[in-house]
């Protein structure tokens, strides 16, 4: 039977009461939002905190809100509420693309945009996906709120630059006209972590050129956007050749590990391969919807 | 620490003293007695513990019991209603939805929360709905089966019909 080790719970009634919580019981203590992540690693006793502050009574951070030429998603939005979302399947698909694919239904009643964020495992789908879509994190400690983009937010498996009396409170994504996104991602499995992913973003100028683009990638040991598969495209008419190329770049640009979901090689093949595709359906949604 | 929770299982409210590490599976079979719901893999991906909180599907044994603290639980011996089963009881009765029996409680949960949201799911929509429950015995089709045989009796009898959990939102969406 695996069961977390001894802690004191607390649960909090605002952001500001969570940051307190969180300064007074200093570095032994952890915000538990789904804890989905963070449960199991308790009960292996890869975590120990001493003190768990629940955030799941702070509905302020449980929203979608349009804002001018940005979505606000606030952290404590559970993967299903996203995927359910209309606005953000219209604005941004690259999400409801990922979040069909992250863990499995039961799990994504719980598990929440922030939890997932913060725990920042490097096979988690919604870092790449706001990487790729350039997002900013609002992060909140005593002093008020600071705004950090995705390269400064993560810092590597498992890390991230919330300090350990801060917390997550919102992602905001920028808007941009005639632009669409995709992800995909290879699992074993329903529920199962990805064997590879990847997730593109595309804007095209009025001639159809490729004005920006952003091309992240999902458990091949790429945690940054893979600038040469994006220098491939950017400025030029998207052809089936360059394509190919841009896939060529992030297969080069990974680092996979061989486990038991598969071999370097296949990992190397699956960033070339879901790279074209991604960027590919990225191109086809633009024309689609005209945006 | 020891901590006092208050929640509403299966319509009636319960009070425990409890270590906040206390998973809500072993709070709901051993605190309460509660063992129609069911504990497996320990590691959220087998599906068999799921109960409903606050009328939505959860892996119990990955949520605290202090995390239900003030919340609405429903387990499988809170299906059957003054006497009657609940259609989706009844439908994996009809079509053979289980044989050792061991996801079944977990099964019908899911497929509870899925017909009060979506009345009359598809095929897809109901594997999709368990995909991440794990069933050793049946290969699926007969709980694919049962679901959609309840979807086709609820409301033929009303009192075992209709939604189950008062506060669902209706959310337009899937209807
Ligand atoms: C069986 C299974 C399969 C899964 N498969 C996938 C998958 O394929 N892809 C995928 O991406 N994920 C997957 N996950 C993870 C799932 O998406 C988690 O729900 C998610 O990673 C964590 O969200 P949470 O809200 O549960 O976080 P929690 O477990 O509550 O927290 C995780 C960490 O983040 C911290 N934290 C939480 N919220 C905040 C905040 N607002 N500010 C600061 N710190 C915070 C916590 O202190 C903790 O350290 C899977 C999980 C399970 C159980
Ligand atoms: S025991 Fe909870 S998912 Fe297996
Ligand atoms: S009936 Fe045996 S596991 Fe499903």
């Amino acid at each position: 039977m695996q069961i977390p080790a001894p802690f004191d719970y607390a649960r909090a009634a605002s952001v500001d009461e969570a940051v307190a919580l969180l300064a007074r019981y200093g570095e032994d203590a952890r915000l538990i939002a789904g804890g989905h992540s963070l449960l199991p690693m308790m009960k292996l006793r890869l975590a120990r905190p001493e003190w768990l502050i629940d955030i799941n009574a702070l509905d302020e951070l449980d929203f979608i809100r349009r804002d001018g030429n940005r979505l606000r998603i606030g952290a404590l939005t559970r993967h299903r509420t996203l995927l359910d979302s209309d606005e953000v399947r219209a604005l941004f698909p690259i999400i409801t693309d990922a979040e069909r694919v992250v863990a499995d239904p039961v799990v994504r009643n719980r598990g929440t945009i922030g939890g997932s964020l913060c725990q920042a495992d490097p096979a988690e789908d919604l870092s790449t996906v706001c990487t790729v879509l350039g997002a900013e994190a609002v992060i909140h400690g005593a002093n008020g709120d600071r705004v950090i983009g995705m390269e400064d937010f993560h810092r590597g498996p498992y890390e991230t630059a919330v300090e350990f009396d801060e917390m997550l409170t919102e992602v905001r994504l920028p808007i941009r006209e005639r632009s669409s996104s995709a992800y995909e991602k290879v699992e074993r499995r329903v529920g199962d972590w990805a064997v590879a992913a990847a997730g593109a973003g595309v804007t095209l100028a009025e001639d159809g050129t490729i004005a920006d683009i952003a091309i992240g990638l999902t458990a091949v040991g790429v945690e940054t956007r893979v600038a040469d598969a994006e220098a491939v495209l950017r400025g030029r008419h998207p052809s089936d050749e360059l394509i190919a190329q841009a896939g060529q770049a992030a297969a080069r640009a990974a680092e996979p590990l061989a486990d038991q979901r598969g071999s370097e090689e296949y990992k190397r093949h699956l960033a070339d391969a879901l790279t074209q595709r991604v960027v590919r359906r990225s191109i086809a949604r633009i024309q689609t919807t005209g945006a | 620490m020891t901590m006092h929770v208050t929640m509403t299982v299966n319509g009636s409210e319960v009070e425990r003293d409890i270590e906040p590490r206390v998973l809500l599976v072993h709070f709901l079979r051993e605190d309460l007695g509660l063992t129609g719901t069911h504990w497996g893999c320990d590691t959220s991906n087998c599906g068999t513990c799921v109960v409903q909180l606050d009328g939505e599907p959860v892996k119990s044994c990955t949520v605290l019991a202090a995390m239900a603290d003030g919340h609405t639980v429903k387990t499988v011996e809170g299906l059957e209603q003054g006497g009657q089963l609940d259609p989706i009881q009844q439908g994996f009765m009809e079509e053979h939805g289980l044989q050792c029996g061991f996801c079944t409680p977990g099964m019908m949960l899911t497929a509870r929360a899925l017909l009060d949201r979506s009345p009359n799911p598809s095929e897809g929509e109901i594997r999709e709905a368990i995909s991440g429950q794990i069933c050793r015995c049946t290969g699926y089709a007969t709980i694919v089966r049962a679901v959609q045989w309840a979807a086709e009796h609820e409301g033929a009898d009303a009192a075992g019909g209709g939604p189950t959990n008062g506060q669902l939102e209706t959310e337009g969406a899937h209807a």
